[in-house]
């Protein structure tokens, strides 16, 4: 289409008019908290911290840190779009056994707690992990050959385990409704099945490739946990500076500075990745699943698929299957630390049962999903609209929205707990407050996921439904709405993910009497013990279930395409 | 559409499940650390007897607690903060956020725990971190269990600590400071040795305990920076029958470093008296006899009988290392930074 | 009182593409062909008139009423586009029963309609296909079937049969008026090809540049193009330069021809244009306008033969002849006379 059109996305006004409530809500809740404590944080007394700042300048050691971070981004996220998409393949182009529930599976990875996860590696890979005893029977050793602890590969490890699920389930999206025949059009003109990809398929794949590539960085840019606590102290991110100098070597002018230089970092990222985005996404002939999908029949096809699918079964099901092993193993062994999470020996006030953590961790998390599935829509139409009737405020907006992604987790909850105690904003008690955080750090997700889809619907569907006389509320349910329904149920999945699994900022805020249950899950672990850490291990168990469980529901809503 | 009125319905039940915010006139609003727990039983008495009802603001780890406490210095989130521990204090003490309160109680507590001799900062609990050791991996292989600092760097120790990052976890911090303490100047030369003794560093305790701890992991190492009242706490959690608690602490003079924790209150508080009542409370007998079981912890009131379980079991160090709280302050960034350049660079 | 009336109609773009001032009216029940090159702003008209673009200026009336200002959905128009925008998570049943469940007809009703409907375009039995897997011929009859079901006032139809292959576009040539005609719906169709537009219209508007050049019936179109550049578009080469000599007489270097009908005021001077249309020659010398020349080219086109014939001046002119006939090769010479009827001037 050569010009704008007056039907199907809105235009200039509208689409301001589409983004005036998350951008409220973004101001509200980000940008005010923010604000407020890096204010608090670089003017302690009124006035600038220079002391403190001057060990920011005077040190190469800050710029080292920024080109680890750096880097380590760069290469985990090679690697995990490298190791995702053969599994995005499988998934897009085959119809098998056992699908969907190895796609939820997939995605739990994403949920669990750093803690748990590097107790999960460690169990595989660890001094006397699965692994290490299996070499050492083999090649008679004394001392475990492998020592993961502390090292690149160990952090790299863990980014693949915790993100490759958005490659897959991103890309595989788009890929499935992908249409067959430009493949095979290559192909009739001489491209090898390896240049059909390289030439035809890859750069179609480009808006949701890109996506997934820039959110799996980003995680990893902002990574916390990961590199703490497997990175042994040898490596830092800024992120994990800014822990630092907000806890135990408080240097909350330093902290700020860095947590900035993270955001800056950040929107200069988002923006150009905006910019080359908006020109990628161009419409593209959908066809539904039933048709570019197959069940795997000979025995090639099942090869590809076992071929593409174990490495990603290995990576990612083997930590979570030696982490309910050892749920069922650790202390008194069998469904005992299970029955254990039900009972309160010690008459403890914060004594949550397992079930409550469920259902609060359930609740959280579907309001957050329903709530960051409603505004990341409002950002996606009114972002979608193409270069030409894309308003100010919604170009603005795309990289805006990708914000909380890049922002600490510590310093957003501080500035929760420092901006949003006052009338007429006083969150501070409120469950609410836990909402409202998940959203911010969900939106990205579901902008990021809805964002392709809605770019590869051609304009003339739109026009056409407009002229029999649908209205656009009409249009966008009977044409946007089935064609992006996919692709908003996995937005929809990572932000209930997303939810499911926070942690920092929640520790802040929580309410005690409404616990969620990554906030259980560190109770337990936080003293000696087995029974608590059997019971650590099995409400990590839970966790799983809990977001399988809620993965197979959500699925349940996705669009009919 | 069908499926949408599912969800919704769906959500109504969960949220109609979920309890709804209480609604009392008074409430007294206590800022606490994340590892904070008591007896419900404990609570409700006070809230019986004092028609308030109290409201526990769980503010993340100690340090991130004072953080937030010190940020809203003009407009206090709480009336009260439990949790402040001897190596924050001074950070507290030097933004002048507390109120002074000379409780009663404070007669019933010995005088070195007392730190604040202005009463800002009252002592509720302490617990002394020391080496842990597996007494089982011990026996096996009959090697002594050690016995002092110096042990750890001998031949024998090779490779058997894990120790916890001090820019990242309290006992980590804590055990740095034994080691100023009780080597004193020469305090790196110590962490030189250890390293060349390969020493494992973990970010927190919960991956050294959990990920490495011959006892409690399929780790291997069968030494471990935790706490003296690990011990019995294993026993307590555990279904077995125990003579002798299966975890040993090393508790040898300035090997371990008494953590204390204290509670004041909030300048600026609308509800001094139920402040004052609550303080009073929490050092009283009753409440400061639930603290073991329940954060295994030591209580700070002499008068207050141990639970036979930590009676039983567990080893109280005679002479913890003693570092200044204002000491600590000033120095705990340089400390650190040269912990890392030695141990970790 | 016309149907259709466009007034003024004008859009410009940031690129300065411009639809200036266009006008026409249309009456009910009539089938108009908007006839022009790609980018001369026969879509951007049609999707003006369907509310898909808002125009600058100007008004659109139907029946009386003005829709200018009015959304797309309100207006009761049928749009066919150019590739048929099916939607592709709907089967060809709900396709077509869009527009009827938007226009809230009854579940009865809608059966019987896309019933009707599909028989109408002749693919009875098609409700539960996938529209993915339908032939290009049948997706296009999907998509005429979706935008007429609904019963719209107006049908707009964006190069309708262009994406065909040349049988099928045969065969629907016919049928489609006939479709049309047997509703009675009124409709504008947009084509770049003339073929296409004198086989479906009862009337045309040849446009260009954002302008309208030409108005007219289609066989009156083909006889007296507007302009050169009408006449050129329609495919007819044989533009020659000339001058007015005298009543019905014009000079070209093929010497005097006579024309029929006046060559305006014109005595002896202006400059002009002489179009011979390529069915105007006969194999003989009778006649005014007798030409000879040698063949160049001959091409065979099934029912007819296409003569490229170089005259002495060095003009090469192209003539239709009766494939039946006996032509003479390429290289031959040959000698043809000229109706005056089918010479025209500009």
């Amino acid at each position: 289409m050569k010009h704008a059109s007056r039907t199907g996305l809105p235009g200039k006004y509208a689409g301001a008019l589409l983004a005036c409530l998350p951008v409220a809500y973004l101001l509200l809740f980000y940008f005010y908290p923010l604000l407020s404590i890096l204010a608090l944080s670089l003017f302690p007394a009124g006035r600038l911290d220079w002391v403190s700042l001057g060990r920011l300048v005077g040190s190469a050691y800050y710029l080292e840190t920024l080109w680890f971070t750096t880097w380590q981004a760069t290469l985990s996220t090679l690697l995990v779009v490298l190791l995702g998409l053969p599994g995005a393949y499988i998934f897009a182009r085959y119809r098998f056994p056992g699908k969907k529930v190895l796609q939820a599976l997939f995605t739990v990875p994403f949920v669990l707690p750093t803690v748990v996860v590097a107790m999960a590696l460690l169990a595989l890979l660890g001094p006397r992990g699965w692994l290490n005893l299996a070499l050492m029977r083999i090649l008679a050793l004394e001392r475990p050959p492998l020592d993961i602890q502390g090292t690149l590969a160990a952090i790299l490890l863990a980014h693949v385990f915790y993100n490759v699920v958005l490659v897959v389930r991103m890309v595989g999206a788009q890929w499935a409704n992908m249409d067959v025949r430009l493949v095979e059009a290559a192909r009739t003109m001489g491209a090898s099945r390896w240049q059909a990809f390289w030439q035809v398929t890859l750069p179609l794949l480009r808006p949701s490739l890109g996506s997934a590539a820039l959110l799996v960085f980003i995680f990893c840019f902002t990574s916390f946990g990961v590199v703490l606590i497997l990175g042994g102290g040898h490596y830092a991110t800024l992120e994990v500076e800014i822990f630092y100098r907000t806890t135990y070597r408080p240097n909350l002018p330093l902290a700020a500075t860095l947590a900035i230089v993270q955001i800056a970092l950040t929107f200069g990222l988002m923006w150009l990745y905006a910019r080359v985005q908006a020109q990628a996404g161009a419409p593209q002939e959908l066809r539904p699943r039933h048709m570019t999908q197959i069940r795997p029949r000979r025995g090639r096809d099942w090869g590809l698929l076992a071929a593409s699918l174990l490495p990603l079964l290995i990576l990612l099901l083997l930590p979570l299957a030696a982490l309910l092993e050892r749920s069922l193993r650790v202390g008194a062994g069998g469904l005992a630390n299970y029955q254990a999470l039900f009972s309160n020996p010690r008459g403890s006030i914060f004594y949550v049962p397992p079930i409550a953590a469920v259902r609060n961790s359930l609740l959280f998390a579907l309001a957050a999903m329903v709530l960051a599935v409603f505004l990341g829509l409002l950002v996606s139409l009114s972002i979608a609209g193409g270069p030409k009737s894309r308003s100010r405020l919604g170009r603005l907006l795309d990289p805006l929205i990708m914000l909380p992604l890049g922002t600490s987790a510590v310093t957003l909850g501080l500035g929760y707990t420092v901006a949003l105690d006052e009338p007429p904003l006083n969150l501070r008690t409120s469950p609410l407050l836990v909402i409202l955080a998940h959203t911010l750090v969900a939106l990205p997700f579901v902008v990021r996921a809805m964002l392709p889809a809605l770019r590869s619907i051609r304009p003339s569907l739109r026009e056409a439904a407009a002229t029999l006389g649908a209205s656009p509320w009409h249009v966008w349910r009977e044409v946007d709405l089935p064609i992006v329904g996919r692709a908003m149920a996995v937005g929809a999945v990572f932000a209930f993910t997303i939810s499911m699994g926070e942690f920092g900022a929640t520790a802040l805020i929580y309410r005690p009497d409404l616990p969620t249950m990554p906030v259980a899950i560190y109770r337990l672990m936080s003293r000696a013990g087995i029974a608590n850490y059997g019971q650590a291990l099995a409400m990590s168990a839970l966790l799983m279930a809990a977001c399988v469980a809620g993965f197979l529901l959500i699925e349940q809503f996705r669009g009919e395409f | 559409m069908k499926r949408v009125g599912i969800l919704l319905l769906l959500f109504g039940l969960l949220a109609a499940c979920a309890p709804a915010a209480p609604d009392e006139p008074r409430v007294l609003t206590i800022m606490t650390h994340n590892s904070f727990d008591i007896g419900e039983e404990t609570i409700a008495a006070f809230e019986a007897e004092h028609d308030v009802t109290v409201q526990i603001l769980f503010s993340g780890d100690a340090g991130l607690m004072l953080n937030q406490a010190v940020l809203n210095a003009e407009n206090p989130l709480a009336d009260l903060i439990y949790g402040v521990d001897n190596t924050l204090m001074s950070r507290g003490l030097e933004a002048g956020i507390f109120e002074p309160y000379d409780s009663p109680l404070l007669a019933q507590i010995p005088d070195h725990l007392e730190l604040d001799r202005e009463h800002r900062l009252l002592p509720v609990d302490y617990g002394d971190v020391c080496l842990n050791y597996d007494r089982g991996w011990f026996a096996a292989r009959g090697v002594p269990p050690p016995t002092s600092l110096e042990d750890l760097v001998q031949p024998e120790y090779r490779g058997l600590t894990v120790v916890e990052n001090p820019a990242s976890s309290s006992p980590g911090l804590a055990f740095m400071l034994a080691t100023i303490d009780h080597f004193g100047t020469v305090w790196l030369d110590y962490w030189a040795a250890l390293r060349a003794n390969d020493v494992l560093v973990t970010e927190g305790w919960e991956e050294a305990y959990w990920g490495y701890f011959t006892y409690a992991s399929e780790g291997d190492r069968p030494i471990v920076v935790s706490y003296a009242s690990s011990p019995p706490v294993e026993v307590y959690f555990s279904a077995e029958e125990f003579d002798e608690a299966p975890t040993g602490v090393v508790v040898a003079d300035g090997s371990c470093f008494r953590q204390i924790e204290f509670v004041g209150i909030l300048k600026g508080t609308p509800n001094r008296d139920l402040a004052e009542a609550w303080i009073d409370f929490m050092l009283g007998v009753a409440f400061q006899e639930d603290i073991p079981l329940h954060m295994f912890v030591f209580p700070a009131n002499e008068n207050a009988a141990l639970p036979d379980v930590f009676a039983r079991f567990a080893v109280i160090p005679d002479h913890p290392a003693i570092v200044d709280p204002a000491e600590i302050d000033a120095n705990r960034d340089d400390w650190i930074e040269q912990w890392i350049e030695t141990v970790l660079r | 009182m016309s149907f259709l009336a466009v007034d003024h109609l004008r859009k410009s773009y940031p690129d300065g593409w411009t639809l200036s001032d266009v006008a026409f009216t249309l009456d009910e029940g009539g089938i108009l062909a908007l006839l022009g090159p790609s980018g001369c702003g026969k879509t951007t008209l049609l999707r003006l008139i369907a509310g898909l673009e808002e125009p600058d200026g100007g008004r659109i009336r139907v029946d009386g009423a003005d829709v200018t200002a009015m959304p797309p959905h309100r207006r009761g128009f049928g749009f066919m586009f150019q590739e048929y925008a099916l939607f592709p998570h709907r089967n060809v049943f709900a396709n077509v029963a869009f527009g009827l469940k938007m226009a809230r007809w009854t579940d009865p009703a809608i059966q019987e309609r896309v019933r009707d409907v599909l028989e109408l375009v002749g693919l009875t039995g098609f409700e539960r296909r996938d529209v993915n897997q339908l032939s290009g011929g049948e997706r296009q009859r999907v998509a005429l079937a979706r935008s007429i079901a609904p019963q719209p006032r107006l049908v707009l139809l964006d190069e309708p049969l262009g994406a065909l292959d040349r049988a099928l576009r045969e065969r629907l040539l016919k049928e489609l008026p006939a479709i049309l005609k047997g509703v009675g719906v009124t409709t504008i169709t947009v084509t770049h090809d003339q073929e296409e537009a004198f086989a479906i219209a009862d009337s045309v508007l040849v446009m260009r540049d954002g302008r309208v050049v030409q108005r007219g019936e289609p066989e009156a179109v083909y006889r007296q193009p507007a302009t050169p550049w009408v006449a050129r578009f329609l495919g007819l080469t044989n533009l020659l330069p000339g001058r007015a000599v005298g009543p019905g007489r014009v000079e070209t270097v093929l010497g005097e021809m006579c024309i029929e009908g006046a060559t305006g005021e014109a005595q002896d001077g202006p400059a002009l244009e002489l179009l011979i249309r390529p069915e105007a020659a006969c194999l003989d010398r009778a006649g005014p306008n007798v030409l000879s020349g040698r063949i160049v080219e001959r091409y065979f086109r099934g029912g007819f033969c296409r003569l490229i014939v170089r005259h002495a001046s060095g003009v090469e002119l192209t003539f239709d002849f009766a494939a039946a006939l006996p032509l003479p090769a390429p290289g031959e010479p040959v000698v043809l006379s000229l109706s005056p009827a089918a010479l025209t001037v500009f």
